[in-house]
């Protein structure tokens, strides 16, 4: 008995990994087999599960993106439902190798959180919804109103500073879950639901009755939404940023998911850039040359997602408005591939 | 008697009551319901109590319930539950989303599991010891193999794991990752001899202690081979597991996990080396001081921080190593209690027989202490089943987790939906505890029959 | 006789056969294990830190936190410290707690009782409400008090009131609040005063009838000691208090006490949750009693309420302790459960959303179950002392 304790003990010991060496989180990826998303539990539009638990949204798109890049097969991406509250944790610790999840671009996420933001794959404020039977107009008129919110979102921040700037009284009710506020709202525990417009949007579909709730005109903040890395991996950092400008490129040469494979042929110097059939701009960022065009065939360009998961093509019926291109009047630019 | 001041003392004897046979049928009833004032209020408040509890619960269940409807227009005006909402929502309440086409595997483990455990709990049906193998031994592996779909992707054991040389090659055939396996196996040889070489310097009996290091590695690797091996099911990842099925898995594995671990911590607790008492007592009060969801959130978001990077635990397993970690503390209180009750004349005994320390416990104390405890084991079972409703709050959707999920659905929004929901659950965790603690009792009552003799 | 001496022979040969040197050889394979385990674990923490910069130490702590709490036991506003709101979550979980340990221990003691009762009725009663609380998660239970009881109550314009004072809507209980003008430190003055003097009478009663054996009936004479001095300074200050009314303003009420559903869920599933294994520990402790001490009450002519508050409930005391003071760390350390549903307490504030904030996972985490460590060493070792003065002193 002794023995065979000892003999375990020593099983034990061995089998423990000795390897101390940061390895690049492309190659990790790549050893897996598979990219690990950080997801929200449930923001329809933006990274929602059906009932057979497949993951639709913008957000879930942009990790496809990076999978196809990396393997060419869109399905190579395992999600991680994350709250608000506990996803950089989550990022930080290597959980998850990217996190795209509604998150709002602020410094010191930036900085002593030691995370990385990639760019702004929708560009969001926050704003206010009420029942309508509270005959409200406009959200000066919210003094002495119960708030409900997300905990660790910067909405819960800016709630804070707005009422508190204009000396209104309010309460705030903090949950963990983006459902489990809803609920409260729902049930009356609150008279307003605060979060960004994007996903008032969103979670008006999972009310009782959609249609007597309205979103006042307020916007009260500034929340450009992004994906995050962690610090620390400059080539992991490039991939998944460019990714993103890929997408928004494709849609400004007007490559789409449909005529990508014409658009090889395309005597076009920036599309042939973009698709990879002049230069090796894929290579240096440690992918194929090809990465851009796997990136559009399988999931498509900006525009493409865009009005597939929250825009016109979808239930939530989302107006461009500020994720315009910029030759559209709107903010999405992406720089040049050269 | 002068004290008429003295308000506690009676101040008349007792009216002397007929003899029982006498006094009528009713008469135990009327006494016991009736006897006096403040007897009557008790009687009084029950009635009340149980009217107001009871009754609304039935008509809610029964009388005034739903019983057919396809959404959740048919439960909008219902005063009672809403059961088409359970019945739409079952599938996702057990199985979570596993893939509807493959629920028989869970429905074949759930079957196997009672199966074989209901003859382990009956305390007359016979061939225990085969059915307690069956049960401990082969069934978790089956469990595994069927719920995840086996075929482990292994890469590396240990020499390729510490040097950079592919010295086994990569081919695969039949899911076997050759690379492994013989990596594994010349690792087992590897420490076979040294720990020959270092029992052959301390004076030991070398040879039998390499043969019990090539044991042990020939068990552990018979069950990674099973787990390893390509049965043709496919793979369903944890992350896609939910409802009943997870409750019954972590609650399950918690249990059998900390068995073990809670006997090993029981005895360092009360072994005679200080520093393993330490150790152990850290260890318990420490799992036993902190609460149950900072375990859970360190093992799932914080984990991979404290491990080298690039390796990564199914997040299910970390829930299941941090839970079988916290209930061992438990585990261990318990089993030590049995320990505490064992005469010191059975180790007095032992040792005149000339037993060691693990030939004294694993043949004469802790087979008593074990038979004392089992109340206390199931209790804690109970607990644990209970307590692994808290995953919901790492994002793992147990039954409440998909109840909750459910009541999110505005395609089933009705006044009575949440009732409906929580009665359902309600029902479930009941059934199960109630039915484990009857049994516990069960045990408790045929112990003291057995001890009485 | 020979085989076990040989056994002897041949094991007496080996180094490991030797207790204490097999014993120093087991502690120190222990040390190095936990050591080396240690030791791992912080390289790959060290090395994970700082590859990918995460701010470290305890500097946050002075920082401003930015986020409002919803029920504050001290003054906590948006612009206060990530230290402040540590107190204000920690004053939470011990607020809730404290009070749940009180009405848990009340009711189960009366529900253990009830279920010794002689009425059948009271006892089956006490029995199903045991066998139910027991054998549901707590976690359902909170959500269930939560969503299902206090979530269906109506909104604040249909508040149901109480005598119009009190209030109870979806948004919590409101109830007038007292206030206390100059002069109310004399009532209360006299009140203490009052007070330590029916104590006082209370002590020399007891001497007097230990002594002598008579009893004196103190009960009038207590009631108007408590009474009488408060009520007189009351009146002769011209009456220094009054209330604040809660009043519907807006979306709610404003102005009086007030108790938010949170608080109410949480506290009212820790309570009858708790209770329900109380009440089981006391109905084990009151069996333990041997029937003889009952009896010999009996016919000492002692009724059936003071044989169990004389003799019987001071004997089971002995045997109740432990067990309850295991289902006090239990309350304590299921009130971070309210994460689930949004009560601000300890966990929720600091591991919840502090930790969101500052990142500084390790830390708060660290600092969070030293807390909740803390709590319930400090707990156990009140009720050890308690324990301690209960325990036959044997002569």
């Amino acid at each position: 008995m002794k023995r065979l304790v000892c003999a375990l003990l020593i099983f034990a010991g061995i089998g423990v990994p000795a390897s101390r060496v940061e390895a690049a989180v492309l190659d990790q990826v790549k050893t897996k087999g598979f990219l690990q998303c950080g997801v929200s539990q449930g923001i329809p539009g933006f990274s929602a599960p059906d009932d057979k638990g497949n993951w639709t949204g913008l957000d879930v798109d942009l990790c496809r993106a990076i999978a196809a890049a990396i393997f060419n097969d869109p399905t190579k991406v395992k999600f991680s439902p994350l709250s608000a509250k506990d996803r950089f944790t989550a990022l930080q610790s290597g959980e998850i190798d990217v996190l795209s999840r509604n998150t709002t671009w602020t410094l010191s996420r930036d900085t002593s959180l030691g995370l990385n933001f990639t760019g702004v794959i929708y560009y969001d404020g926050q704003g206010f919804m009420v029942r309508q039977d509270k005959k409200v107009n406009s959200a000066l008129e919210l003094s002495s109103a119960s708030v409900c919110t997300q905990t660790g979102t910067t909405t819960e921040l800016n709630v804070a500073d707005f009422f508190r700037s204009r000396k209104m009284k309010y309460e705030i009710i903090a949950f963990a879950t983006a459902d489990e506020t809803v609920k409260a709202y729902d049930s009356g525990r609150c008279d307003v639901f605060t979060t960004d417009v994007s996903q008032l949007n969103a979670e008006k579909l999972k009310l009782a009755k959609p249609a007597d709730h309205i979103i006042l005109p307020e916007i009260i903040s500034k929340e450009p939404l992004g994906p995050v890395v962690r610090q620390g991996d400059e080539q992991w950092f490039d991939i998944v940023k460019w990714t993103l400008y890929a997408m928004i490129n494709a849609e400004e040469m007007g490559v789409t998911s449909k005529n990508v494979a014409e658009m090889t042929k395309s005597p076009n110097p920036e599309i042939k850039r973009l698709l990879g059939t002049e230069g090796k701009f894929g290579e240096a960022l440690g992918l194929p040359n090809d990465w851009a065009v796997r990136i559009v065939k399988h999931i498509g360009n900006y525009g493409e997602i865009f009005d597939r998961n929250v825009g016109a093509g979808s239930k939530l019926g989302i107006d461009r408005g500020l994720n315009r291109l910029w030759s559209k009047g709107g903010l999405q630019y992406a720089p040049p591939i050269r | 008697m002068t004290g008429s001041d003295r308000a506690y003392i009676r101040t008349r004897l007792a009216a002397n009551e007929p003899p029982p046979t006498r006094a009528g049928p009713f008469h135990a009833i009327v006494q016991g319901l009736f006897s006096g004032p403040l007897n009557i209020a008790f009687t009084l408040f029950s009635i009340v109590a149980i009217a107001f509890a009871a009754l609304p619960v039935v008509r809610f269940l029964i009388v005034d319930a739903v019983w057919q409807g396809m959404d959740a227009s048919a439960c909008q005006g219902a005063g009672g539950a809403c059961w088409p909402f359970v019945q739409a929502k079952f599938g996702q309440f057990i199985y979570g989303t596993y893939p509807e086409a493959l629920r028989w595997r869970p429905d074949l483990v759930f079957v196997l599991g009672a199966l074989l455990l209901a003859p382990l709990l009956a305390p007359a049906a016979p061939l225990k010891r085969i059915n307690a193998l069956l049960f401990f031994g082969i069934y978790p592996i089956v469990a595994f193999v069927l719920l995840t779909g086996g075929n482990l992707d292994l890469r590396h054991f240990l020499i390729g794991r510490l040097t950079a040389w592919n010295i086994f090659g990569s081919a695969t055939t039949a899911g076997l990752s050759w690379n492994f396996w013989s990596d594994y196996v010349a690792t087992a040889f590897l420490v076979a001899v040294l720990v020959e070489v270092g029992a052959a310097l301390l004076g030991a009996r070398a040879r039998k202690a390499s043969f019990t290091a090539l044991f042990v590695f020939a068990a552990v690797g018979a069950v990674v081979l099973a787990a390893d091996l390509d049965f043709g099911l496919e793979p369903v990842e944890t992350r896609s597991w939910g409802g009943l099925m997870v409750t019954l898995v972590v609650a399950i594995t918690g249990i059998v996990a900390s068995l073990p671990l809670g006997i090993l911590l029981a005895l360092g607790r009360r072994s005679e080396m200080p520093l393993v008492r330490l150790a152990s007592v850290i260890f318990i009060e420490f799992w036993r001081g902190v609460p149950l969801i900072t375990v859970l959130f360190f093992a799932t978001y914080m984990l991979p921080l404290f491990l080298p990077s690039g390796v990564s635990v199914d997040g299910l397993l970390r829930v299941l190593i941090g839970v079988a970690l916290f209930s061992a503390a438990y585990m261990a209180e318990v089993v030590r209690g049995g320990l505490q009750a064992i005469p010191k004349s059975q180790y007095e005994a032992a040792e005149a027989l000339g037993l060691g320390y693990w030939q004294t416990m694993s043949f004469v104390v802790l087979p008593q202490a074990l038979t004392i405890v089992i109340p206390g084991i199931v209790g804690n079972f109970i607990g644990l089943f209970k307590d692994t409703t808290l995953v919901l709050i790492v994002a793992i959707f147990d039954l409440l987790g998909q109840l909750r999920a459910a009541f999110a659905d505005p395609a089933w929004a009705s006044p009575v939906t949440l009732y409906t929901g929580f009665a359902f659950a309600g029902i479930i965790y009941f059934v199960f505890c109630y039915g484990m603690s009857r049994y516990a009792l069960s045990l408790e009552r045929r112990a003291a029959v057995a001890g009485g003799r | 006789m020979s085989e076990i001496a040989d056994a002897g022979r041949r094991k007496g040969r080996s180094l490991l056969d030797n207790p204490r040197l097999r014993a120093i050889l087991v502690q120190s394979l222990l040390l190095i294990a936990i050591a080396s385990l240690a030791w791992m674990l912080i390289g790959n923490v060290r090395t994970n830190l700082a590859s990918r910069n995460i701010a470290s130490g305890f500097g946050f702590f002075d920082v401003t936190a930015g986020f409002a709490i919803s029920q504050t036991l001290i003054p906590y506003e948006e612009s206060s410290t990530y230290g402040r709101a540590f107190v204000v979550g920690l004053l939470n979980t011990l607020l809730v707690s404290a009070i749940g340990i009180v009405l848990a221990t009340v009711l189960g003691f009366a529900v253990g009782v009830a279920r010794l009762s002689s009425n059948m009725l009271l006892s089956r009663l006490a029995g199903a409400y045991v066998e139910i609380l027991r054998n549901l998660p707590l976690l359902f239970q909170i959500l269930f008090w939560y969503l299902a009881v206090l979530g269906t109550l109506p909104g604040p314009r249909q508040s149901l009131s109480l005598a119009g004072e009190i209030f109870l809507n979806n948004r919590g209980v409101f109830v007038p609040k007292p206030l206390f003008a100059a002069g109310s430190g004399a009532v209360a003055l006299a009140v203490v005063a009052g007070s330590a003097l029916a104590i006082i009478l209370a002590i020399w009663a007891r001497r007097r009838r230990l002594a002598t054996g008579k009893i004196i009936a103190t009960g009038w004479i207590t009631l108007a000691l408590v009474l009488v001095p408060p009520a007189v300074t009351f009146v002769i200050m011209g009456a220094p208090l009054s209330f604040e009314r809660p009043e519907l303003k807006g979306f709610n009420f404003d102005g009086g006490l007030r108790v938010v559903p949170e608080f109410l869920a949480l506290l009212f599933a820790l309570v009858t949750y708790t209770a329900a294994y109380i009440a089981e520990i006391v109905r084990a402790g009151i069996l333990a009693i041997p029937r003889g001490q009952t009896e010999a009450a009996y016919s000492l002519g002692l009724r059936r309420g003071l044989t169990l508050r004389l003799v019987v409930v001071p004997q089971a005391m002995r045997v109740i302790v432990p067990p309850l003071t295991s289902q006090y760390l239990n309350l304590i350390k299921n009130s971070s459960l309210a994460a689930a549903i949004g009560y601000p307490d300890f966990f929720y504030v600091f591991a919840g959303t502090t930790l969101n904030q500052t990142g500084q996972a390790i830390e708060i985490i660290a600092i969070t179950m030293a807390v909740y460590l803390a709590i319930s060493l400090v707990t156990s070792a009140l009720m050890n002392w308690y324990n301690r003065r209960l325990a036959l002193r044997e002569r």
